[in-house]
Parts: C-alpha cells; sequence; structure tokens
C-alpha cells in the first residue's frame, strides 16, 4: 500500500488528474453572467421594491385597513387614514421604511386587496438614506412604472396561494 | 574626438536594442497578467476582467494606471532607501536576465558563451530584492514573507542547477543558442522528460508562484513581503515577478522545448520565423503556469522544504549520475565520438 502510494505520488497522477478536471471545467458554461448588462431570471415570487397599485379606473386600491402596518415585523409602516368625501376610508399617509425593511413580504400576504406588494425590482439603491424613507407618492409611482410585471407575477403565482 | 563619436553612436545602439527587448516585455507581462486572471476564472467558471476595452484587454493597463497614480505609502519605521531600492532591484533584474535570451536564430542582445551561467546568476540575486523588502519594511508579516522567499529560492535553485548540468551535459556548450540548435534532431524533453517536470515544478517555485506562493500566502501573511507596498514600487514588484514567470516559461522552452525551431523541419512550418514559435511555446507553458495556480492547493512549509531537498535533490543529483554515464558508456556526449 505505502509502495502504491508512493508511485502514485511520483508519478504525480494526481495532478494530473486534476489538471484534466480542471481543463473540463475550463471549456464548460460560465456559471456567472454580465450583470449590469444581463440579468438573471427572477421568480414571479420575487420579493423587491414595494410598490402600491391601483384600479384600472385609477382609483387607489388601499383600504386604509393597516393589516400591513400590523403584521410588519420591522414596524418599517406607518399609516395614517381618513374619511375620503364619498364616504370611503384612505390613506393620508403611507411610508415605508426601506432600511428597516426586512423584505418578508408578510405585507403583501395580508394585504386583502392586493393594494401593496412588492415587486421584481432590485436595483434601488440611493446615495443618501433619506431617499429610502419611501412615502406614499413614491410607492404610488412604484406600482404605475411596474404595474404589468407585478400583475403578470401576480397572475403566474396565483395558482399556488 | 572620433572616439567618443563612435562610443556614442555605439551607446545609441545599446538603448535601442533594450527597448526593443523591453517593450514586447512589458506588452508581454501585460497579456500575461490578462491571461493568467482569464485561466483562472475559465477554470472557476467565471469570467474574469470582460469590461474595459475589448474581451477586458485594457483592465491590465487601466489597473497599472490606478497604481502610478496612487500615493505612495512609506511606512514610518521602515528603512526608506533600502524599502525604495528594493522593488528598483527586482524589476531591474528580472529584466536583465533577458539580455540573453535568444529567441530566434541569431537575434539575441548578448550572444555571451556562459548564457545560461548569466541567467543563474542574475535570478539568484533576485532574492536580495526580495529580503531588502522583507527587512526594510520593519514589519512582521513582510518579514516572514522574505525568510520563507529567501529559504525557498534557495533550496530549489539547487535543484534547477542540477536540471540545467543534465542539459548542459548534452548540448556541451553554455551558449543558449547553441542549446537550442542542439535540440534540432529531438527537444530534449522527450529524453530527459522527468528533468523537465523537475524544471518546471522548480520554475513554479523560483517565481513563488502557487502552489508554492508561500511568501505571498495572503491566508496567513497578508501579502508576504508586499505588504507594506503601494503604488508604483508595487506595481515595480508585480511586474519584476511576471517578467521572471516569463523569463522562467523562456528558459523551459530554450532548454526542453527547442527554443525557436519548429517542431517538424517541413516546409510549412520552418517557413514560419523563429520567434513566432518561441512565443508560441513560452505561450503553452505559461498556460500551464496558469492552470497550477487554478488546480494546486498551496503547499505547507514543511512540505515544500521536503520535497525539495528530499525529493528533488536528490532525484535531479541521481539524473546527473544516471546521464553522465549513459552519455559516457554510449559515447553520445558532444566531442566524444
Amino acid at each position: 500500500m505505502r509502495f502504491l502510494n508512493f508511485i502514485k505520488s511520483f508519478l504525480l497522477i494526481d495532478f494530473i488528474k486534476a489538471y484534466l478536471l480542471a481543463q473540463k471545467y475550463f471549456f464548460k458554461k460560465k456559471a456567472t453572467i454580465n450583470y449590469p448588462f444581463e440579468k438573471g431570471k427572477l421568480s414571479p415570487r420575487f420579493r423587491g421594491e414595494h410598490a402600491l397599485r391601483r384600479y384600472p379606473s385609477g382609483e387607489e386600491r388601499c383600504i386604509g385597513c393597516k393589516l400591513c402596518e400590523a403584521v410588519c415585523p420591522a414596524q418599517a409602516i406607518t399609516i395614517e387614514t381618513e374619511p375620503k368625501d364619498d364616504g370611503t376610508r384612505r390613506t393620508t399617509r403611507y411610508d415605508i421604511d426601506m432600511v428597516k425593511c426586512i423584505y418578508c413580504g408578510l405585507c403583501e400576504e395580508s394585504c386583502p386587496v392586493d393594494a401593496i406588494v412588492q415587486g421584481p425590482n432590485f436595483e434601488f439603491t440611493t446615495e443618501t438614506r433619506k431617499e429610502l424613507y419611501y412615502t406614499k407618492d413614491k410607492l404610488l409611482e412604484n406600482g404605475d412604472r411596474w404595474e404589468t410585471v407585478i400583475a403578470e407575477n401576480l397572475e403566474a403565482d396565483a395558482k399556488y396561494r | 574626438m572620433n572616439v567618443l563619436q563612435s562610443n556614442f553612436f555605439e551607446l545609441i545602439t545599446i538603448i535601442f536594442y533594450c527597448i526593443l527587448i523591453f517593450v514586447p516585455l512589458l506588452v508581454g507581462v501585460v497579456l500575461a497578467l490578462y491571461a493568467d486572471r482569464k485561466i483562472w476564472a475559465a477554470v472557476q467558471k467565471r469570467r474574469g476582467p470582460n469590461v474595459v476595452g475589448p474581451f477586458g484587454l485594457f483592465q491590465v493597463p487601466a489597473d497599472g494606471l490606478k497604481f502610478i497614480f496612487k500615493e505612495i505609502i512609506l511606512p514610518d519605521s521602515a528603512d526608506k532607501t533600502v524599502f525604495l531600492i528594493a522593488p528598483i532591484i527586482t524589476l531591474a533584474l528580472s529584466i536583465a536576465a533577458w539580455a540573453v535570451i535568444p529567441v530566434q536564430a541569431g537575434v539575441v542582445l548578448a550572444n555571451i558563451n556562459v548564457g545560461i551561467l548569466y541567467i543563474f546568476a542574475i535570478s539568484s540575486l533576485g532574492v536580495y530584492g526580495i529580503l531588502m523588502a522583507g527587512w526594510a519594511s520593519n514589519s512582521k508579516y513582510p518579514f516572514f514573507g522574505a525568510l520563507r522567499s529567501a529559504a525557498q529560492m534557495v533550496s530549489y535553485e539547487v535543484s534547477i542547477g542540477f536540471v540545467i548540468v543534465t542539459v548542459l551535459m548534452c548540448v556541451g556548450s553554455l551558449n543558449l543558442s547553441e542549446i537550442v540548435l542542439a535540440q534540432k534532431n529531438i527537444w530534449f524533453f522527450i529524453p530527459l522528460f522527468p528533468m523537465f517536470i523537475v524544471f518546471f515544478i522548480s520554475a513554479l517555485a523560483e517565481t513563488n508562484r502557487p502552489p508554492f506562493d508561500l511568501p505571498e500566502a495572503e491566508s496567513e501573511l497578508v501579502a508576504g513581503y508586499q505588504t507594506e507596498y503601494s503604488g508604483m514600487p508595487f506595481v515595480l514588484f508585480l511586474f519584476g515577478e511576471y517578467i521572471n514567470i516569463l523569463l522562467m516559461c523562456a528558459m523551459t522552452t530554450i532548454l526542453f522545448l527547442g527554443g525557436w525551431l519548429p517542431p517538424i523541419d517541413v516546409y510549412p512550418l520552418n517557413a514560419i520565423p523563429g520567434f513566432v514559435w518561441f512565443i508560441l511555446k513560452v505561450t503553452l507553458v505559461f498556460y500551464m503556469f496558469a492552470m497550477v495556480k487554478a488546480f494546486v492547493p498551496r503547499y505547507r512549509y514543511d512540505q515544500l522544504m521536503r520535497l525539495g531537498w528530499k525529493v528533488f535533490l536528490p532525484l535531479s543529483l541521481l539524473a546527473v549520475v544516471l546521464t553522465s554515464s549513459i552519455l559516457f558508456f554510449f559515447k553520445l556526449a558532444p566531442g566524444m565520438s
């Protein structure tokens, strides 16, 4: 046995094997992508940047039930509500502190009207902390911008909910 | 006056030849750095540098530019003069060795008849740059790195020396061009295959390449003797190191792979100029250097010393005895028949 080991190490058999393996991997398909130019595939369930959605009529979906605020484990959501002229309850303030948020998706889960959702966008870094305190306007703007993708994703995931 | 003029002319020619060696060498180093990173990346299924310039080719010049414009930090406790001289010595010595490397029949700056001795001497001096860097930094990691590097280079030079002796016995000359010409019939890596392997592995150790990169083992010694260096001096070290690596590739090519000679002396192959073959072979050897970096884990220090003194030294010594006996009994040695 010792003699065999000696022969093995003397003939560099392990090194030749390692070289052949490395050579095989050399020609394999790359595991990495050209990130900013080429992006990986995201699941419809991906929990990215938040967005507040609207009905096709343009009316806000959010009814100010504050379930998301209550369920949020990081207490990142702050909501204030007021009755509107037509007697419905609407939010006057809907803030998400994106610094506190842990992107758990419970707000989306708890929402009875699919108003607050987490979209597919994960590239929302900012230069200042202040810009990460999202207000209602910012969230609604997100919703308008990502609506088509978000609607597709919700539909794709609906049968598993 | 006349003497002065002719001397001046001679000086200009020599400077011109030096530039003729230095510029392709710098380009070679840039390409080697790039190829090194690319090959390493490919083995790990990564892409490597591919953003700056076409295929990321400008990544290395960009890095170089970055280093040049960076501040040179001089540690308070360092011996400033020696600290700055060390990288200059390393680079100057590694370039100096290229003076005797023949890239084609007759194309060599100094065709001296003790070429191989010259290279051996210069590459032995290379350890001084590293020792000075480690000592002058006056800091513990560089010091350990320098100690290791010195011990490593000295011990592997011994076996490299014996390997070269076996080759020299087959050639009968110390002139590098004649060593290449002696391989007209058969490249030396076929009859001297074990020596070729020993030389290759010793060359890895000699240039502090993985798996023998203990002097710069980042997991234990930060960056070894380069730890305190930044900016331009660091680039000098880096370039010196890579020029040394290319030198070792060139040495392997000249000693074992037939230098500028084509694989077989037939028409379409021997029409290609010799330096193309030379560069091709150097590239091939460098490719193996880069591959070894990618697939072999780093040696432990005692294993490194064991390999050098207990395996390679007896092996190469045995080869010297064996080769000389064969050459003697079969009357194969040059000038014996």
